[in-house]
This record gives structure tokens, C-alpha cells and sequence, in this order.
């Protein structure tokens, strides 16, 4: 086999994407966010259930595992509880198994934390950050900001919040999705993942930046339970042109149910045969010792440039995708 | 048999699917959020040519199917089954008509084609590309019209009918695209 040495993407893609980051440090210098680094390369690991990851350790036969991080999610909360005020990262995660049209292993990250902020205001911060980082009149309509169930009901007629198996099979066989049905079985989670990528997301942000918040109890991650509404959690995904870019919460404060979280999704991870993990006790120590209030996003920045440069796959806006890295 | 798990999923893997052998068309990962992961991918049925889409749960797996495309020489249809020959061992398959279906109408004797085996047996059969046939039967062209325009049907040796130029007449070869059936010019002779 003949190996290439060359880019897989064009040179004007690496300068697109040189521009984009020096674009995202203005806007955070000039909103007086302040920009920090996390370790990649770490002791501990998120619980996420459906999240794989790479392992590795210092030296051979070490017995502590260390792994390249999913997020830097943990690490920039302990910066906060340490008292940084509004953070800004640029980073790479890492997740195992994860390569398509969409996904590289390797990918990076945009994530920052806003003091002070509730979900609302960091949709507003979104809004404007993005409105800055795309070329000017991409969109043809206002940023919408439309709740998960009202979203899902007007694709699906179905209700997100209560699960109804018969009603969620039916739909999913006129459809056409009849696999579904065996599929997702009970697990209400799984019906929402279903058929939220199937039937509703290739709808949204099609004419402008859409945010979906007020997401189900039963899909939380980390963000803190609404107050109003026992039913959904403050968490948000950005999407445009059908493309999931980011994922944010009004960030969970409180230890116990962090904890419990935690533990929750190990036993999922268990149930799945996922690869065990254990819970990150300096993460739950920050939250200990208290957690300012504040909401916080990660925005994928090559699923951002695939969008800027109107590609079609990830692959065309990295510089050496993982069949060539 | 041997299966595959979805993270092995690529264009052209044979898998079987509801009973049925299948190739792999197009594999794509769905992955909403942190959740669930899904592969979406597009099949084609073997045995019947239908284009099927699937979800499946990453880390699922399939059945691999027993299928292999070889070179075969055409031989002749005894009325039932097409019979065909390896020509490097020289085995014998016979299809019937189910499996040969639209393949029939460019198939002349002795010609090469590709049969698909699945657990031994002729699924179906793809002919070559291009093939060259005679004219049995097609109205005169008007004299002196060597436009071509417009054209008209022809029968060819094998009961293919295929819309030629009006200058071309009985009894002379013609080279056709057996991918869209349409004639593609003169065979040189």
C-alpha cells in the first residue's frame, strides 16, 4: 500500500480554521472569559454509558489506569469551584469507536463556563458567538430556541416526557423504523435517541441556529433538574443544518445527586458490558466544596468548520483524520 | 458461519438479514449526543436486488453470509435452468429463472458473466458491462436517413429489444450498455 503523506484537507482549510480560532479567542478576550488548559491525559473518566475511551498507563505494568479524556468537562468544574470566575478552553477529547461522516476519535472542543449564567443566557452567549464565528447572511431566519418536547411531539406526535410503548411503537412502525420496536424495547432513553436522530434531527437549524432545551429528566448528563418541572433537566443541544454541534448545561451543583448520577450510570455501563470505570472523587470533592453557579456548553469545532466550508464530511476538514494520522 | 459486529460494518460486507443474503451499500453512525449510538445501514437483497434500510444498536452483530461472485461461461438454457461452467475447474451450476432474471436478455452462449453464489447455490447473475449481439428483426430505416434521430426498436439474437439508430439493419451487430439497456453504437466487425 502506497502511504500518503499529504493533508486529507485542502491548505485553505487549515487557514478557515486558524481564523475560526482566532475569531473564538477575541470574542472570549473581549467578553473577559478567561482561557485555561485541562489535562488530556488523565486519572479519572466520565460515566457517560454510551462514551468508549482510550486507556493507558505510565509505564509498562503500571498498575493505575490513565485515559485520554472524553471531555474536559471535570477538570475545568474544579477550576471553577476553585474560583477562576467564566472559562474557556480549546482542547481535544477522545472517544473510542467514534468514526464516521460526523466523527473522528480525535476531534476538538470548544467548551466554556459562564459565571452567573442561567441556560437562557448561555443560549443567548451561543447565539452571539456564533453569529460572529459564521460567514455573515448564512442564515436566512433568527435563531430558534424551541423546548425538546414540543420538538419531538411536532415530528413524532409523540409525547417525550411520558414513555407509552404501544403508542412509541406504533409511530415508529408508520414510520418506516420497525426495527425500533425490538430495539429500544422499554428503555424509554433509547426511543428518545432513536428517534430523536432519526425522524427529528435532520430538521432542525436548517434555516437558522436551533437550540433544543428543556431535555427529559431521564437524559440529565449533568445538567441540574428544572425547577418548575420535575420532568425535564436545563440542558440544551445546538444544531444547524441537522448537525448536532454542541451539547450545554445549567451545570448540576449539588454533590448527592451528582453522586448518585454516578453511580446510576456505572450499573448501565455494568448491564452493557461497557468497560468498568470509577467515579471521579476529585470532580465530586470540587462539587463539595462548592460549585458557583453556572451554566456551560462544548461546541464541537470540526463539525463547526464542516459547516462554515459547507462540507460533507468530517474527514474534508481535518488535516490528518485518524486513516492517515 | 462468522459474524461481523457493527464497528466492522463497510460498503460491499455480505451479511444475512431476515433470512436473505445482503451487501452492504452504505454504513453510517447516528450517535444523538452523549447516547445511544446506532448504525443506520443500506442493503441490497441479494437474491432480489431491493434496497433495505436498518437501525441497529452499535456493538450488534450479523451473520456473515456464505456468498462469492465468480467469472462464469454462459452455456445454454435447457428450457428450466441456465446452465453455466467455471472455466477454470470447470464446474457446472445450473440457475433457474428466478435467479437469471433480467441477466437472460444478454445472455448469448459461451459469453462470460459473473455469477453470485450464496452457500453454493446461483442467487444471481450479473452479465458483463457491455455486450455485443445481432439484429434478428427491426423495421428498414428510410433511405438515405443517417441521422439517427429518433430511432427505432430492434430485436436483438437473444429477444432483447433495444431502441437503435434507423440505419441500422438486420443481421448487424450491435454493442449495448446491459446497465440501462440502451445501444451504444455498431459493433466493429
Amino acid at each position: 500500500m502506497i502511504s500518503s503523506w499529504e493533508p486529507a484537507c485542502s491548505l485553505e482549510l487549515i487557514r478557515l480554521r486558524a481564523e475560526l480560532l482566532q475569531a473564538i479567542r477575541c470574542f472570549f478576550y473581549a467578553e473577559n472569559v478567561l482561557e485555561v488548559e485541562t489535562p488530556i491525559l488523565c486519572q479519572a473518566i466520565g460515566t457517560d454509558p454510551y462514551l468508549d475511551f482510550f486507556s493507558t498507563c505510565q509505564q509498562a505494568g503500571a498498575q493505575e489506569t490513565l485515559y485520554l479524556q472524553t471531555s474536559p468537562e471535570f477538570a475545568m468544574k474544579r477550576l471553577l469551584a476553585a474560583g477562576t470566575g467564566s472559562i474557556y478552553q480549546i482542547t481535544k477529547a477522545f472517544r473510542k469507536g467514534e468514526s464516521g461522516r460526523y466523527h473522528n476519535p480525535e476531534f476538538t472542543l470548544l467548551e466554556w463556563y459562564r459565571q452567573g449564567y442561567d441556560l437562557q443566557q448561555l443560549m443567548g452567549d451561543v447565539e452571539l458567538l456564533l453569529s460572529q464565528l459564521l460567514p455573515d447572511g448564512y442564515f436566512s431566519e433568527k435563531a430558534q430556541r424551541v423546548k425538546y418536547a414540543d420538538i419531538f411531539y411536532q415530528y413524532t406526535g409523540l409525547d417525550a416526557l411520558q414513555f407509552d410503548r404501544p403508542r412509541y411503537s406504533l409511530v415508529a412502525g408508520q414510520l418506516g423504523f420497525s426495527e425500533a420496536i425490538s430495539l429500544c424495547a422499554d428503555e424509554h432513553t433509547t426511543w428518545l435517541d432513536f428517534l430523536f436522530s432519526h425522524v427529528v434531527q435532520q430538521h432542525l437549524g436548517q434555516a437558522g441556529l436551533c437550540m433544543v432545551y428543556d431535555y427529559p429528566a431521564c437524559l440529565p448528563s449533568l445538567a441540574r433538574l428544572k425547577l418548575d418541572n420535575p420532568l425535564v433537566v436545563e440542558r440544551v443541544e445546538v444544531f444547524i443544518r441537522g448537525i448536532e454541534l454542541g451539547n450545554g448545561y445549567y451545570e448540576l451543583q449539588d454533590v448527592q445527586q451528582q453522586n448518585s448520577r454516578f453511580e446510576q450510570e456505572i450499573l448501565l455501563r455494568q448491564r452493557n458490558g461497557a468497560e468498568k470505570v470509577r467515579k471521579d472523587e476529585r470532580f465530586l470533592a470540587a462539587l463539595q466544596s462548592g460549585l458557583p453557579d453556572c451554566s456551560g456548553i462544548a461546541i464541537g469545532l470540526d463539525r463547526l468548520l464542516m459547516i462554515i466550508s459547507q462540507a460533507d464530511r468530517i474527514d474534508e476538514v481535518l488535516a490528518f483524520p485518524i486513516e492517515n494520522a | 458461519m462468522a459474524s461481523y459486529s457493527t464497528s466492522e460494518f463497510k460498503g460491499g460486507l455480505k451479511l444475512m438479514l431476515d433470512g436473505d443474503p445482503c451487501s452492504i451499500i452504505e454504513n453510517e453512525i447516528v450517535k444523538p449526543g452523549k447516547g445511544q449510538a446506532f448504525n443506520r445501514v443500506k442493503f441490497r437483497n441479494l437474491k432480489t436486488g431491493r434496497v433495505i434500510e436498518r437501525t441497529f444498536k452499535s456493538g450488534e452483530s450479523l451473520e456473515a453470509a456464505d456468498v462469492v461472485e465468480l467469472d462464469m461461461q454462459y452455456l445454454y438454457n435447457d428450457g428450466e435452468f441456465f446452465h453455466f461452467m467455471n472455466p477454470e475447474s470447470f464446474d457446472q451450476f445450473q440457475a433457474d429463472e428466478s435467479a437469471v432474471a433480467e441477466a437472460k436478455l444478454w445472455l448469448k452462449d459461451q459469453a462470460m458473466c459473473i455469477l453470485t453464489l450464496w452457500n453454493d447455490a446461483p442467487i444471481s447473475v450479473t452479465p458483463p458491462n457491455f455486450v455485443e449481439l445481432e439484429i434478428t428483426e427491426t423495421d428498414p430505416g428510410l433511405k438515405g436517413d443517417t441521422s439517427g434521430g429518433g430511432g427505432k426498436p430492434a430485436t436483438l439474437e437473444t429477444g432483447a429489444v433495444v431502441r437503435v439508430p434507423l440505419f441500422v439493419q438486420i443481421g448487424e451487430m450491435v454493442k449495448v450498455d446491459t446497465r440501462t439497456g440502451e445501444y451504444v453504437s455498431r459493433a466493429k466487425t
